[in-house]
């Protein structure tokens, strides 16, 4: 198992009031599975998505990864933790414009203290596998929005994560562009990445092996797709 | 990698950037010319001091030299018998006086009487030097401005008069020199026209109430260093009650006295471009930060630790300072000059002194501390982005 929730709560205060976005979530996630999370805006989905990624922590009960809880973590721990086993990608992409996409990917890479080269090397390997093997000196303003989305994938799986967790990941792109990312997603399941996605969507949703559905912090339901519509073929795996 | 995305960030918006870059130049600018303009004045005094190396003015009681019209009686004993001290290496007595040439078109000069082989008052840049009498001839030098407006050149004899017969209104006590070299003075202002002569020949000019006087003596001693220097200005002081010595360092202390509302100016203005270099990085990185928060949030998410955002958003501001003291250290050394060529020209001033010097210890100082202080500026939007909170950070950003 990589991932454990037990009765995971977080309530945070905005202004006066104390909002309850996550209430009393447990969840496992196998290593090697592909999860979408879905539901209603502000149902708590990128509240999991954060507590699941060690970006924050719960207000009450228990987040585990890899057997690491994360509560117990420092914050200089935590982001380590983030830098070497987990990888983020953002509903706008968030990719830094003045760095072109080579340079993208290879920042968190640098984060880790690898060697130029061997970055360099790396971050057109990655740029190759997410299909833009031309696009390594393009600046992210030179890019359509799918291609800065796949900028971002390469650039989370730069330091080889656990566990790749994407937030509504399609929601800046269009439908076609969306439909050609979730391949790419499928096959990265494929290669034996843990993915675990946020989508208020339902149709992106079905690209996941497994559904789960959020209603008002709580797990609505717990699904698993007998098929998915994540298929791509001839591709070749990540190295 | 740090440096490249600091780099890229200043690069994204080239104009601001361009901007605070020439404001940081502006204020480190003035900064380093209040600096030259705090020192240099002093400096420029001791080197003026100090250009023949005499470190004592011996001067009539109570006088500093040339403050006055009074002259020292006895000037012959005086030197000679600060000639006999063995602490005292050279002796250069000089009178100072007015001399007019009639029907010329330059009615008067300053005039010097000097010993041609100590005195300190004069570079010889074309011709040949004074000499002593040499029958009815006198052999003279003077300056650029005396050549420039009298119309005469180097190898002209002209007449010279040290009075005017007030019955008959004419030149009295004439003599004929021959312009022999042209000189520049040191100690002289620029646009005063001045003929320097062999000390005898002007002592007879003037008369016999002149026969034994001088302005003042310059005086070298063997040894250098100041306890020592100031053991012979006391020592004139105890032997010599017609007179008052003075040393290079009282003087440049007694000049720095009267100038140290010129130094609190230049250290207000100074503290002012600081001050400015200080609000236009702490300005300039805070907008930056702000923009960026979803940006930095996000680096925090991949995995840059909190020292690593500090260091970067410090990085920025230490890049932004860095090349506008490089811009700042050419803009203030050419505006230096340029404000050095404007005061130079205020009347009364000697032609060697300068108001802005290039003192490279105290300018470095000044660009390190404005270095520093733009680090500083930094360090709080450096410390408030590193301190993002990761997940509200994202929240908002999401929201908005």
């Amino acid at each position: 198992m990589i991932l454990r929730c037990v009765d995971v709560a977080r309530a945070y205060r905005m202004g006066d009031a104390t909002i309850a976005a996550v209430r009393g979530v447990s969840l496992d996630i196998e290593r090697g599975e592909f999860v979408a999370i879905t539901g209603p805006s502000g149902c708590g989905k990128s509240t999991l998505l954060h507590l699941l990624g060690a970006v924050d922590v719960p207000t009450s009960g228990s987040v585990t990864i890899d057997g690491r809880s994360t509560s117990a973590l420092t914050d200089r721990e935590a982001t380590d933790f983030r830098l070497r086993h987990i990888g983020f990608v953002f509903q706008r992409f968030y990719l830094m414009p003045t760095l072109s996409a080579a340079e993208n990917v290879e920042l968190p890479m640098a984060e880790a203290g690898v060697k130029r080269a061997v970055r360099r090397a790396r971050a057109r390997e990655l740029l190759g596998y997410v299909g833009l093997e031309r696009r390594n000196d393009h600046r992210p303003t030179q890019l359509s929005g799918g291609e800065q989305q796949r900028v971002a994938i390469a650039r989370a799986m730069a330091n080889g994560p656990s566990l790749l967790l994407a937030d509504e990941p399609t929601g800046e792109l269009d439908a076609e562009t969306g439909a050609s990312l979730l391949e790419l997603f499928g096959r990265l399941h494929r290669d034996g990445t843990t993915l675990v996605f946020v989508t208020h969507d339902a149709t992106v949703a079905r690209a996941a092996a497994r559904v789960v559905r959020l209603k008002d912090g709580r797990v609505e339901s717990d699904t698993r797709n007998a098929t998915t519509n994540a298929t791509a073929a001839g591709m070749e795996p990540i190295a | 990698m740090r440096f490249t995305l600091a780099f890229a960030t200043l690069r994204r918006h080239p104009a601001r950037t361009l901007l605070a870059i020439l404001g940081i130049a502006v204020a480190a600018a003035l900064l380093l010319d209040m600096v030259m303009l705090a020192t240099g004045m002093s400096e420029s005094f001791r080197s003026l001091l100090m250009t023949r190396g005499y470190q004592l003015r011996v001067s009539p009681k109570g006088t500093l030299p040339f403050d006055s019209e009074a002259t020292i009686d006895g000037a012959t004993g005086i030197v000679a018998a600060l000639r006999a001290s063995p602490d005292i290496k050279a002796v250069s007595p000089v009178l100072g006086a007015t001399l007019s040439m009639p029907s010329e078109k330059m009615p008067t000069a300053f005039a010097l009487g000097l010993e041609r082989g100590v005195q300190g008052d004069y570079t010889v840049e074309r011709g040949t030097d004074i000499s002593d009498v040499d029958g009815n001839v006198i052999h003279a030098v003077v300056s650029r401005t005396f050549l420039e407006r009298s119309g005469y050149d180097v190898g002209d004899t002209i007449t010279i008069a040290a009075g005017i017969d007030a019955q008959l209104r004419t030149a009295a006590r004439t003599r004929r020199a021959v312009l022999a070299g042209q000189a520049r003075f040191i100690y002289v202002p620029n646009e005063t026209p001045v003929i320097a002569l062999a000390l005898p020949a002007l002592r007879a000019m003037l008369g016999s109430g002149f026969r034994d006087r001088m302005s003042l003596a310059m005086v070298e001693s063997r040894a250098n260093d100041s306890t020592k220097v100031e053991a012979v200005r006391a020592w004139i002081a105890q032997t010599q009650p017609r007179v008052t010595a003075i040393s290079t360092d009282t003087a440049i202390r007694q000049v720095e006295e009267r100038l140290s509302y010129f130094r609190q100016l230049a250290f207000v203005l100074g503290a002012i471009s600081l001050g400015i270099g200080f609000l236009l990085v702490s300005t300039l990185v805070t907008l930056s930060v702000n923009e960026r928060r979803g940006e930095i949030a996000v680096l925090r998410a991949i995995g840059t630790q909190r020292t690593g955002v500090l260091q970067q958003v410090l990085l920025e501001g230490l890049m932004l300072s860095g090349a506008g003291i490089i811009a700042g250290l050419g803009l203030g050394v050419i505006t230096a000059q340029w404000l050095n060529t404007i005061l130079r020209d205020f009347p009364g001033l000697p032609a060697a002194f300068n108001f802005f010097v290039w003192s490279p210890g105290a300018a470095w100082r000044s660009l390190a501390l404005l270095l520093v202080s733009g680090s500083i500026a930094g360090l709080l939007p450096a410390w408030r982005a590193a301190s993002t909170p990761v997940a509200r950070a994202l929240r908002e950003e999401a929201v908005g």
